[in-house]
């Protein structure tokens, strides 16, 4: 299960990665959120996918699945989406104050360096 | 601090009252406020030389920074001494000229001598300074002063130029030489040369000694414009004559010459060091005097000769450093006699040269030999000086020059005592340069003094210069006669001098005007017949230096250099730095794919294992299927509306995936947020572009390889950190204390709120700047919330 989540992370991982490498700013912040995805996907399985009872006390159980990676990743998920939630916005202002969405168009201009 | 750091310090403590003076007192010229100071250093060095006759070293040190083993310590030898008493004395006769040479009014005296006491301050410290570290300071304040002085007249155009370019090349070499400073550090530990000497005969098969020896060289070669950094010299004549007389004839100069007789007993047990200073040497000998012949310049003809003359002392110093490797080291010695000798007899000549010059310049408006001649009648006193210095500089008797020349050919001839197949040509080389040296002397002399007086040609109407102006040079011209005639008047100072470069030696310095007929003497003679013939013969010859293709001149190549360095490093930041994020992102990636893949595998670290594997469920195959086929269809979806569904579609099935791996609180938060985000993007969906903006072809190849390499590093990464556990996880405490120590039985809760809280909170700051961020990023408008029209 391990190897089947690590290569999932990669597929997310790499569509990211071209999701970000595109031109179009809504396509580079759709590329962090799946990149934010593979990260957590990641951390998971880094921490074991192990069968156990979800780490809850009261199930009684003999093994737990670990907490650690779940806090860490809750922790991740939350800044992630903050930060997701400002790019949308710097991405919105800035096509409606620049009109366009090319961030070829985007580059400082020369006057400026 | 004793009285001989007070000595050192004195000038910059001066140079702080002397722009008060400057401004208070309008009515005398400064410089005579500051001319007291040399005279009194003179005489205060000039006690020493009792002493070093004696072969008594006086040492002072003052704390500094002990725990880097940097003290200001101050050692008067006799190398020391000789060159201190250069510095303060012609000092003093430059500041003398000075004040009859700048006009009160016009110039700005007082940043004048400001830069010129920086500059005796520094060099006093150079020559006296035993501690490396603190030689290297006052070196750069050397060169950095010179600079200043360089561009004295900063509104010229070629004065920044020379400015410019001689502090590029001796700061080139200052920070070589800083590095040989710090690789001898390393070999002997400690930054004291007296030390560093008593130490020469451990470090020289240490492997970094030959790296300090170039180092070392390249330092001291820039400084003493040696070839082919000789370039900055000529240049550096834009400054006011007494500064060229000063610091590019007499003393800066020869700060390179000092560094080389001051380290000879580290480094000349090594041949490589007698190898490349005699080579250097000659050859800038050569080269110096060929270039003067050709200038039209006055001060370039002296800046030449400089060169040339500079070569000619290193070539000795070379030459003696020979006798540390073959028998009978007496006919190497001479040459050390000779370069400390001919190091004095220079600068004497070579200073009032620079001040007849600068004297011809003030009373005529120009130096141009073209223009110039005929002057004999009206500037008597000036003619007799130029004719002492210019005689003595041939080395024709008797004057100064002769002697040192005298010595100057029987070292070279020695030379040939060599163990060495091409040793021949170092007399003969020796020899030509002395015609040439004897050619431009000439055209010096005579083709400014004599010949036809063209009155129209000249700016000014010429007189003789005012007495003041002609003390100094007149003092150096008697000199140069004085030491021609009597020349052991100055043994006290050279003989503890020259024992200082070469202590394993005794010198019995014994020289005479008349030394009996011998092939010196013979060399000297031929020297004067073919000089004179071809110097009459000069407009049928000068046609060589045309054939000289200017091309390959050295200042079209410095100047190139410069230039594509300096297009070079633009059109690389052009090509480099875009501004097009795009670029710096695959720059970041792909760095990071091959740093990362080469070094798993250059390092050998791939590891793979099926163990530990927990089993697959059919369920989980379908959530990840519909992963991986929403994330590549993903990339090829054209429109906003595709894109945001696909993307929430992942983040639906990693919430899916968090309920599979038993992680209920993820599922939850990820179901939730993924839900706002996709809110928030199909809120913002009427302001979203309908049609993204899509990729060239090839820059999609390109993203599409970049990012199936980032795919691939993130597997193999995964893959060889999951096969290689190295411990088990902490986890078990939190399992186990989770209720009996914080009172929760929800383990992933109890962690963030209680064990590990500050996460938490920093992580609610982050949401609460995000959404500071957004609220200011809407609301805030540059036009003042004025609605702008859509372009």
């Amino acid at each position: 299960m391990e190897i089947l989540m690590i290569i999932i992370a990669g597929i997310l991982f790499m569509s990211a990665t071209y999701l970000m490498l595109s031109r179009s700013v809504v396509r580079i912040i759709l590329g962090t959120t799946v990149l934010s995805h593979g990260v957590h996907l990641l951390l998971l399985t880094m921490g074991g996918l192990k069968r156990g009872a979800p780490p809850l006390i009261g199930e009684e159980a003999s093994a737990y699945s670990d907490p650690l990676p779940q806090a860490l990743i809750l922790t991740a998920i939350v800044i992630s989406f903050g930060v997701t939630a400002l790019f949308l916005v710097l991405g919105y202002r800035s096509y409606k104050e620049l009109g366009t969405d090319n961030m070829e168009k985007l580059r400082g201009n020369d006057g400026n360096d | 601090m004793s009285l001989l750091h007070l000595a050192i310090i004195a000038p910059f403590i001066i140079a702080v009252f002397v722009p008060l003076i400057y401004k208070n007192i309008k009515s005398v010229h400064t410089g005579w406020f500051i001319l007291p100071l040399p005279i009194l250093l003179f005489i205060y060095f000039s006690s020493f030389i009792s002493k070093t006759t004696n072969k008594q070293v006086t040492m002072e040190s003052f704390s500094w920074i002990s725990s880097l083993g940097i003290d200001f310590t101050v050692k008067v030898d006799g190398l020391g001494l000789l060159f201190a008493l250069l510095i303060t004395g012609i000092g003093s006769l430059v500041i003398l000229y000075s004040i009859y040479y700048l006009s009160k009014q016009k110039e700005k005296l007082n940043t004048f001598y400001v830069y010129l006491l920086l500059f005796m301050g520094a060099m006093l410290g150079v020559v006296l300074s035993d501690n490396l570290i603190v030689l290297y300071a006052f070196w750069e304040l050397t060169s950095f002063s010179s600079f200043l002085l360089i561009g004295y007249w900063y509104n010229r155009e070629k004065s920044r130029y020379g400015a410019q370019k001689s502090m590029i090349i001796t700061v080139l070499g200052g920070l070589a030489m800083l590095g040989g400073i710090i690789l001898l550090y390393n070999m002997t530990g400690t930054f004291s040369i007296t030390e560093i000497v008593a130490q020469a005969d451990t470090i020289i098969d240490h492997p970094l000694f030959v790296a300090a020896l170039l180092c070392i060289l390249l330092g001291a070669f820039t400084k003493s414009a040696q070839f082919p950094f000789h370039i900055w010299l000529p240049d550096a004549m834009e400054a006011p004559t007494p500064v060229s007389a000063y610091l590019h004839s007499a003393t800066m100069v020869k700060a390179g010459i000092y560094l080389v007789a001051r380290m000879s007993p580290v480094f000349a047990e090594d041949t490589l060091w007698m190898g490349l200073i005699i080579a250097f040497g000659l050859f800038t000998l050569f080269w110096g005097s060929f270039s003067a012949v050709k200038q039209t310049d006055l001060k370039s003809i002296l800046a030449f000769s400089t060169i040339s003359q500079l070569g000619l002392i290193m070539s000795l110093l070379g030459v003696g450093a020979a006798a540390l490797h073959y028998d009978q080291p007496k006919y190497f010695t001479v040459a050390t006699t000779a370069a400390i000798f001919h190091l004095i007899n220079h600068a004497t000549f070579k200073g009032s040269l620079f001040m007849v010059v600068g004297i011809v310049d003030h009373e005529t408006g120009t130096r141009d030999i073209r223009k110039l001649g005929g002057l004999m009648n009206l500037m008597p006193i000036t003619f007799t000086i130029a004719i002492i210095g210019t005689f003595s500089m041939a080395g024709l008797p008797p004057f100064n020059g002769f002697l040192s020349k005298e010595m100057f050919f029987t070292g070279m001839i020695n030379a040939l005592h060599m163990d060495f197949d091409w040793s021949i040509i170092i007399p003969i080389i020796a020899w030509i340069a002395s015609v040439f040296t004897f050619i431009y002397s000439m055209i010096l002399v005579f083709k400014t003094f004599t010949g036809k007086y063209q009155p129209e040609k000249l700016e000014k109407k010429p007189h003789e210069a005012p007495i003041g102006m002609l003390i100094s040079p007149i003092i150096l011209a008697s000199l140069v006669i004085v030491i021609g005639f009597f020349p052991n008047i100055i043994k006290p100072i050279l003989v503890p001098a020259i024992e200082t470069v070469m202590p394993m030696y005794e010198f019995d310095v014994h020289i005479s005007m008349w030394h009996g007929f011998n092939t010196e003497l013979v060399m000297t003679i031929g020297v004067i017949i073919v000089g004179v013939l071809l110097y009459l013969g000069l407009n049928k010859w000068r046609g060589i230096y045309g054939i000289f293709p200017e091309k390959l001149a050295l200042n079209r190549f410095y100047d190139g250099l410069l230039d594509s360095m300096y297009k070079g490093s633009h059109s690389l930041n052009r090509n480099v730095m875009t501004g097009s994020i795009n670029h710096y992102l695959s720059y970041m990636f792909l760095f990071m794919v091959v740093l990362i893949i080469g070094s798993l595998f250059g390092q050998n670290a791939f590891a793979f294992s099926t163990d530990n594997l927990a089993p697959i469920h059919f369920y989980e195959v379908i959530l990840t299927l519909i992963v991986a086929i929403s994330s590549i269809a993903l990339l090829f979806a054209k429109s906003r509306i595709v894109s945001i569904l696909l993307t929430g579609t992942i983040g639906y099935m990693v919430s899916l995936l968090f309920i599979v791996f038993r992680a209920p609180d993820l599922a939850l938060t990820q179901l939730v947020i993924e839900t706002i985000s996709v809110s928030l993007f199909l809120l913002c969906f009427y302001h979203l572009p309908k049609k993204l903006t899509d990729d060239p072809v090839p820059v999609k190849v390109r993203n599409a390889v970049i990012s199936v390499g980032v795919g691939l590093f993130v597997i193999l990464v995964g893959l060889t950190a999951h096969s290689t556990k190295l411990f088990d996880s902490i986890s078990q405490y939190y399992i186990e204390n989770t209720y009996s120590e914080a009172a929760g039985k929800n383990m992933v809760n109890v962690i963030l709120v209680d064990f590990r809280g500050f996460d938490t909170m920093f992580e609610i700051a982050v949401l609460g700047i995000a959404a500071l961020a957004i609220f200011s990023l809407i609301k805030l408008r540059r036009n003042g919330g004025k609605k702008i029209e859509n372009k």
